[in-house]
């Protein structure tokens, strides 16, 4: 034991931060499995109903043109990563900093404070990818058939991943940013305007003709995933190219992660 | 071989080491711990005694990894905290004043849970959690999610999930306080059983009732500073003439005035000075008492022996004999002028 604790003193802590770090997450996925059912009524409502009504009723009625559908979908696979990335990193975050404290016990455990915020992005991230995975089935189901190419499923999957992890860091910004006693205002001011901004709905470049509105959307960060996503899936539909949208995404997550980390250590260490 | 005895040498001597701590929060024009320094040995139960805001809490903070020290060390466990605190963690655990159990857990899950963060293998954790769950009485309780525990189950269950990785030295801030007496009592059973176990116990509190109870050492801090630093009978002994003896005395016939037995109690050595008391009222005409406080300097129990011995040589005797010590809230006013709460 003593001399073996020696040469292992280097190695033992990266052991023990990994083995730390794993529990974690073990932790995480066992609490979202003992809430599947939560889980999914959670992510899937809203981008259920959003396709429903604008894919579904809106076109049967007569009020969207034909194919609006296959443009609205990929929108609505980036807006579930986001949204899904966002809400599963800030709203827990707020509340175990402010409220409940129960994230103390993993900022004591033997793992450097900025693993503890890897984790929640990495976990927050894998409950993005499961939400927008599930969406797909979900399309087919709500509009028969949905726009695919197995050409584009790798672009797809980097638009999924990319957009994960860009929710998982507004998350971390928002999470460690606002107080319990604001989570209400700060959301809707934060949540709506996201939403609606982020070229879900409509694709960027038909915008040319509402210029204003096109600027304030190419701030948005989440205009790169719906690009990248309608990339992958609906190349026909003019589109940014996906290379730009890569570019964005990745200077826009390495901003988000520097504030987000520096936020948690600053509630995680007084 | 020999650097791991001498690390292991190292840890005998002492579980916490703070030398000129220092803690000033940002915006504030006052430190909030202003250089502090002390040690405590291994299996030592140390207390920390002071009003809210003395800060206790921003020192426990900075020896368990959660504040950032301005200035000086702090080691626990051999582990410097400052630099190291990822190992220092593996070291210490915390039990907070308010519950921070996982909710969505249940009680045995947020044992086991603990045990692995801290790369506690599965079976060892569910077998300490047995253990656990059974010396804290919560073995019924396991599955619970902790939502609707009160404050003393609360406090149990976080203290249960503290020992999961065996720490060597334990930190709880303010372990009773809130509690109803029921449990405050189960607490004070399983603190002084885990000082028997070998756990160094590091506790904060502003019940000097509670620190002379379970604290080997008791550290007193006000404003940021250590004004005192000893065993609570040693702190209170130092105070000068505060522990009292009062007696009564058959006043016989003999014709000995309690002037001159007061006279010659003066004359004993620890006595600093003597005073008569009025008589209880109702007394029987028959049987006359007069009564004398005694003030001592060390412990007033010593002097009952010399005391009826010179009252025997006189034919006097001694019919009742009342102690009064001091506590370390008299500790308290005496360092600060103020009293503790």
């Amino acid at each position: 034991m003593t001399a073996a604790a020696v040469p292992a003193g280097v190695s033992a802590p990266v052991v023990k931060q990994r083995r730390a770090f794993t529990a974690v997450l073990r932790r995480d996925l066992l609490v979202t499995w003992s809430e599947l059912p939560v889980f999914l009524a959670q992510v899937i409502l809203q981008p259920l109903f959003l396709l429903f009504v604008f894919g579904k009723v809106l076109g049967s009625l007569g009020y969207t043109q034909h194919g609006y559908s296959d443009l609205l979908f990929p929108g609505l696979l980036a807006l579930t990563a986001v949204i899904t990335g966002m809400q599963t990193l800030a709203f827990p975050l707020v509340i175990e900093f402010g409220w409940t404290k129960e994230i103390e016990d993993r900022l004591l455990a033997p793992m450097s404070t900025a693993l503890v915020a890897a984790e929640k992005v990495l976990f927050a991230t894998l409950r993005a990818l499961t939400a927008t995975a599930v969406m797909i089935p979900v399309g087919i189901l709500v509009l028969g058939s949905i726009p695919w190419r197995w050409s584009g499923v790798p672009l797809m999957v980097l638009a999924m991943v990319l957009g994960s992890l860009l929710g998982a860091g507004l998350g971390l910004v928002l999470g460690t940013l606002v107080v319990p006693q604001r989570i209400n205002i700060v959301f809707s001011l934060v949540f709506t305007p996201l939403l609606f901004t982020g070229c879900s709905q409509y694709p960027w470049p038909s915008l040319s003709r509402l210029r204003w509105f096109q600027i304030v959307t190419a701030c948005n960060p989440m205009t790169y995933v719906s690009e990248l996503m309608r990339a992958a899936l609906v190349p026909d539909v003019p589109h940014i190219t996906p290379w730009v949208c890569i570019v964005v995404l990745v200077c826009s997550l390495t901003v988000l992660m520097a504030i987000g980390v520096r936020g948690f250590y600053r509630r995680a260490i007084d | 071989m020999s650097r791991g005895t001498a690390s292991d040498g190292d840890r005998a001597v002492t579980a916490v080491e703070v030398s000129e701590l220092v803690k000033r929060y940002p915006k504030s024009t006052v430190n909030a711990v202003d250089g502090i320094t002390f040690a405590v040995a291994p299996r030592e139960v140390f207390g920390l005694l002071g009003p809210n805001g003395a800060g206790k809490t921003t020192t426990v903070g900075m020896l368990t990894t959660r504040v950032k020290p301005t200035g000086g060390r702090a080691m626990v466990g051999g582990v410097d905290v400052g630099a190291d605190p990822v190992r220092a963690r593996s070291m210490l655990a915390v039990v907070p004043q308010r519950s921070n159990l996982d909710r969505s857990l249940s009680i045995r899950r947020n044992l086991t849970f603990h045990a692995a963060y801290h790369g506690v293998s599965a079976a060892e954790a569910a077998a300490r959690a047995d253990e656990l769950l059974e010396q804290f009485g919560l073995r019924e309780r396991g599955d619970v999610k902790p939502d609707l525990f009160s404050g003393g189950q609360s406090q149990r269950v976080m203290i249960a999930r503290a020992l999961m990785h065996e720490p060597q030295v334990l930190f709880l801030d303010e372990p009773t306080t809130g509690l109803d007496p029921a449990a405050r009592l189960f607490v004070w059973d399983r603190l002084r059983e885990l000082r028997e176990r070998g756990v160094t116990l590091i506790l904060t509190t502003h019940d000097m009732h509670e620190a002379a109870l379970l604290a080997d050492r008791v550290g007193i801090m006000d404003h940021g500073k250590l004004l005192a630093l000893d065993t609570p009978d040693a702190l209170m002994r130092g105070l000068p003439g505060s522990s009292t003896l009062e007696l009564s005395v058959h006043a016989g016939d003999n014709g000995h005035s309690p002037e001159s037995v007061i006279d010659a109690f003066e004359t004993l050595p620890g006595v600093e000075r003597v005073e008569p008391l009025p008589s209880e009222d109702g007394q029987d005409p028959e049987d006359p008492h007069w009564r004398v406080r005694l003030y001592v300097s060390g412990e007033a129990s010593q002097l009952i022996a010399p005391t009826a011995t010179l009252l025997a040589d006189r034919d006097l005797s001694l019919s009742g004999v009342e102690l009064a010590e001091p506590t370390l809230e008299d500790v308290f006013i005496h360092l600060t002028g103020r009293t503790l709460r």
